[in-house]
């Protein structure tokens, strides 16, 4: 009964699972090839943060391919928008205090101005921003000219993409090392989560909509409760929450509660479903077009921050192919290029699998030229996967 | 009597659900001008695609004989190679070419393994020529109007050697002057010994130029008449185009209608910016309140395109004229002005701008209309399903839940949730385009059951319909639409299948 129960769920939802099983399955893989380094509580901090920078490309990406476009600029505007942090900070003098808002707002107009050409001009995205590609190179190397390299002092800015929330329990006289505070977070997550699912579940039945039968919906909240308290006790384990993990969730949070709770998210799923529909039904399809591509730049400067601190530097490279790596995170998440369909979630998930496959070729000494194809192949793989099950769905 | 170039026996089609052609008959003899004519929908289309091998040989029962030889053609490329060319409505140019590059597209004429451009050139013109085309074959199709760009089309069918040419609705784009020209060059093609079938809605051009005229009525030879015997008249074509049974039983309703008039339009005219040509031109009507207004018309003719620029005019048209919501005077830049003016469109093409098709049906009933469930921006999930069931109730829209993707549904349900939608916004004056368009009789008649409803109700019904029977059995009064103008007026008591027919012919 419970296998038949499984195996039907399974079948269903197979496109949504089959990413983290992926991502299960890579994770075991390098777990045993590394004889445990990959998933030691310093390896996955680590993990984390290197998937920050790209995970909040491949949000915004995530919106900005829903309504049908492509943003090629988002590398390199991340890289430039990193060098003006820096030079701001340490050649002007500037507070961080300032930098930081200031740079967002850069970003929020980059974007705009992106969204002028798409929306108002009618350009193909493509073209537009492979455009905005160059231009932003230009700009990196314009400003990193005479400096090259700028190493950045600030230690909060720097805290941003290498710090960790603090253990504000770490007096408390038990579990030595662990770190506490990441624990009771962990918790609350994980209490936080089943409620949520008992609601829904509950919820759903009023209206007598499908759900899952009772024993695998047990079993599912089992398993995702034993994963997150795992991963919770792994980085406890070492640092804690990174501030570049808290602010990710953040950005996942809010952007997931936009795109499937608000009228806003629904417009934009409607436009890129069906634009003339959309238009028809009164939605501004032009609007919709400016609100993405701005929160695409504001994420493109959040991402350029967190790449800079990390580095603690702004260098004449950075954010090389940034916008290759998202926009493949995004599509191993799952979103289509015909439009309308693909989760905030999917999309963080893709990161999380693509930078593993990064983070666990490294740790092999795997060769760069095998690591490109690899990713690749990795990435087509993903990409047959979602357009054969999503054929047999119909 | 003249040898037969094309026999079609006992041709029948059919579509899952649809009969589309049962044992059609045509025949066409060498070097003769034959019609084709009938109703929309009455499996003209059809027809030439079985003949043209778009519908390949398999897909259809019954024969064709060309040219004295059982055909089977697997494809468009079969029938061309037997001397077939079928001219249609949309052109298949690339705009973006020369005509001489257009004329010999997929037939270039080569020197070892490059192009002859000399060749082709020569070739080009001298095929200009014979459709009397004086132009640059070095032009692009883009700068050519219309009309030219049909004759192009036909000196490309003519370089193919072609033994029958079809001209499917070639002058419902074109003004009379290339009419006149077009028809001409028929006559000029017929003494060259070109035989040629032409697909018309104008009679007064079929009467101009036909040898042989056939009728086609739901999918079944009605007659054919020849015209050197005098056969042929417009009255007697009508009466065979529309001698369509009413079948449909349409539901009575009861009650008093209000002379208020909620919705008015005046002078109304639209010019597409981009073709340069005037859509609708001094258009004038009234809708009152609980009325049912039909807009009969061919396809084409302009009542599309009427409803979407009172509708926030998305196609960019440049407008002329006033329209008046429930005495408001209303210029309306978006679509989204129009749903809080009181208006509502539904779409004639339900797949291609009506629903989001990868979205459920709450979702899609709810699109036009998010404000109303939701506060602050969020969209109140629980409220959602209530309301989206109440419409599955109130609509009867066959579905296992409101969650149900809406691409899995069957047409007439779809068109439920396309009708939901529109009723949700709550609006005073409801545009139906075409609202039983490919669904079956169950959920016709539901249709017709909730319009007459909401009119009891107090709305206005625009109906857009290119089916009589039910314009006739639906509406109150009845607007008659041809090439872009209101050819006529008729309260329904006074009109008749042959009247809206001859209305709609008119221009």
């Amino acid at each position: 009964m419970i296998v038949k129960d499984f195996q039907k769920v399974i079948r269903a939802n197979i496109r949504e699972y089959g990413m983290y099983i992926a991502l299960f399955v890579i994770m075991a893989i390098f777990a045993m090839r590394t004889e445990g380094v990959f998933i030691s509580s310093r390896n996955i901090a680590n993990l984390m943060n290197q998937t920050g920078y790209i995970a909040v490309l491949a949000v915004g990406m995530t919106l900005v391919i829903v309504i049908r476009h492509i943003d090629l600029s988002v590398g390199f505007l991340a890289g430039f928008l990193g060098a003006i942090a820096a030079i701001a900070m340490v050649n002007w003098g500037w507070s961080v205090y300032v930098v930081i808002p200031v740079v967002l707002v850069l970003g929020v107009g980059a974007g705009l101005a992106t969204s002028f050409l798409v929306a108002q001009l009618g350009i193909p995205s493509f073209v537009a921003t492979l455009a905005g590609w160059l231009i932003y190179r230009g700009a990196l190397l314009l400003v990193t000219l005479k400096t090259g390299t700028i190493i950045i002092p600030d230690a909060f800015f720097n805290a941003i993409g290498n710090g960790y929330v603090p253990d504000l329990l770490a007096g408390l006289g038990f579990f030595e090392g662990v770190h506490k505070l990441t624990l009771l977070l962990g918790l609350i997550a994980i209490v936080w989560f089943n409620l949520g699912q008992v609601r829904s579940r509950r919820n759903k039945l009023a209206y007598d909509f499908d759900v899952m039968p009772m024993d695998i919906f047990v079993l599912k909240l089992l398993f995702v409760s034993a994963v997150m308290a795992c991963i919770t006790w792994v980085l406890a384990g070492y640092n804690g929450i990174s501030w570049t993990l808290v602010i990710v969730l953040a950005v996942v949070a809010v952007a997931d509660f936009v795109a499937s709770k608000t009228v806003l998210g629904r417009h934009i799923y409607a436009v890129g479903g069906n634009p003339e529909a959309a238009e028809l039904s009164g939605i501004s399809v032009k609007k919709i077009t400016y609100v993405v591509f701005a929160s695409m730049g504001f994420l493109t400067a959040l991402s350029g921050i967190l790449f800079a601190s990390r580095l603690q530097s702004a260098t004449t490279t950075a954010g090389t192919l940034f916008e290759m790596d998202a926009i493949a995170s995004a599509y191993i998440g799952g979103v289509s290029a015909a439009g309308g369909v693909g989760k905030i979630t999917g999309s963080l998930v893709g990161a999380l699998v693509y930078m593993s496959l990064m983070n666990g070729m490294n740790l092999l000494g795997t060769d760069i030229s095998l690591q490109y194809i690899i990713r690749g192949a990795v990435l087509a793989v993903a990409v047959i996967f979602d357009v054969t099950t999503r054929r047999g769905g119909k | 009597m003249s040898t037969c170039l094309l026999e079609m026996k006992d041709i029948t089609k059919t579509f899952p659900g649809v009969k589309a052609l049962s044992n059609v008959s045509f025949q066409v003899a060498e070097g003769e001008i034959h019609c084709l004519v009938g109703e929309n929908g009455a499996g003209k289309s059809t027809l030439m695609k079985v003949l043209s091998g778009v519908y390949p040989h398999g897909t259809y029962s019954g024969d064709i004989l060309f040219d004295g030889k059982i055909q089977r053609f697997r494809n468009i490329g079969d029938s061309e190679k037997a001397g077939v060319a079928i001219i249609y409505q949309e052109l298949a140019l690339v705009p973006e070419m020369t005509v001489y590059e257009n004329i010999l597209l997929g037939h270039e004429i080569r020197k070892g393994l490059t192009i002859d451009w000399n060749e082709t050139i020569r070739k080009a013109e001298e095929m200009l020529r014979k459709v009397g085309l004086d132009i640059n074959s070095a032009t692009q199709v883009k700068d050519l109007g219309v009309g030219k760009q049909q004759l192009v089309e036909i000196a490309k069918a003519l370089s193919r050697h072609v033994k029958l040419l079809i001209l499917d609705e070639p002058t419902a784009a074109l003004n009379e002057d290339d009419c006149q020209n077009l028809l001409e060059l028929m006559r000029g093609l017929k003494r060259g010994g070109v035989t040629c079938v032409l697909i018309s809605h104008k009679l007064k051009e079929v009467i101009q130029v036909a040898d042989k005229v056939t009728v086609l009525r739901d999918g079944q030879t009605v007659c054919t008449l020849d015209a050197r015997a005098g056969e042929v008249s417009e009255g007697v074509l009508i009466k065979h185009m529309v001698g369509r049974e009413i079948n449909d039983v349409f539901p009575k309703r009861f009650h008093e209608r209000s002379e208020e008039v909620v919705f008015e339009v005046k002078g109304w005219e639209a010019k597409d910016l981009k073709s340069g040509r005037t859509v609708l031109r001094d258009i004038n009507f009234t809708v009152k309140k609980g009325e049912i207004v039909g807009f009969a018309g061919l396809m084409g003719s302009g009542r599309t395109e009427l409803a979407r620029s009172l509708f926030g005019n998305p196609d960019g048209y440049r407008l002329a004229g006033e329209m008046l919501v429930k005495g408001a005077r209303r210029s309306l830049r978006h679509p989204r002005e129009a749903i809080r003016a009181g208006l509502a469109y539904a779409s004639e093409d339900r797949k291609g701008n009506g629903l989001v098709l990868i979205q459920d049906v709450k979702q899609n009933i709810t699109l036009a209309n998010l404000r109303a469930i939701s506060s602050q921006g969020v969209v109140d999930a629980n409220a959602e399903v209530k309301v989206a069931n109440e419409y599955r109730t109130a609509l009867n829209i066959k579905t296992p839940s409101v969650e149900q993707v809406v691409v899995n549904l069957s047409g007439g349900n779809q068109q439920k949730v396309s009708v939901a939608k529109w009723l949700f916004v709550k609006p005073d004056v409801l545009i139906l385009d075409e609202p039983t368009r490919g669904i079956d009789v169950g959920a016709k008649y539901e249709i017709y059951t909730l319009m007459n409803k909401l009119v009891e109700e107090g709305m206005s019904i625009v109906m857009i319909s290119s089916e009589l029977p039910e314009v006739l059995g639906m509406s109150d009064r009845v607007y008659v639409v041809s090439s872009g103008r209101i050819a006529g007026e008729l309260p329904v008591a006074e009109a008749t299948q042959e009247k809206i027919m001859r209305m709609a012919t008119s221009f």
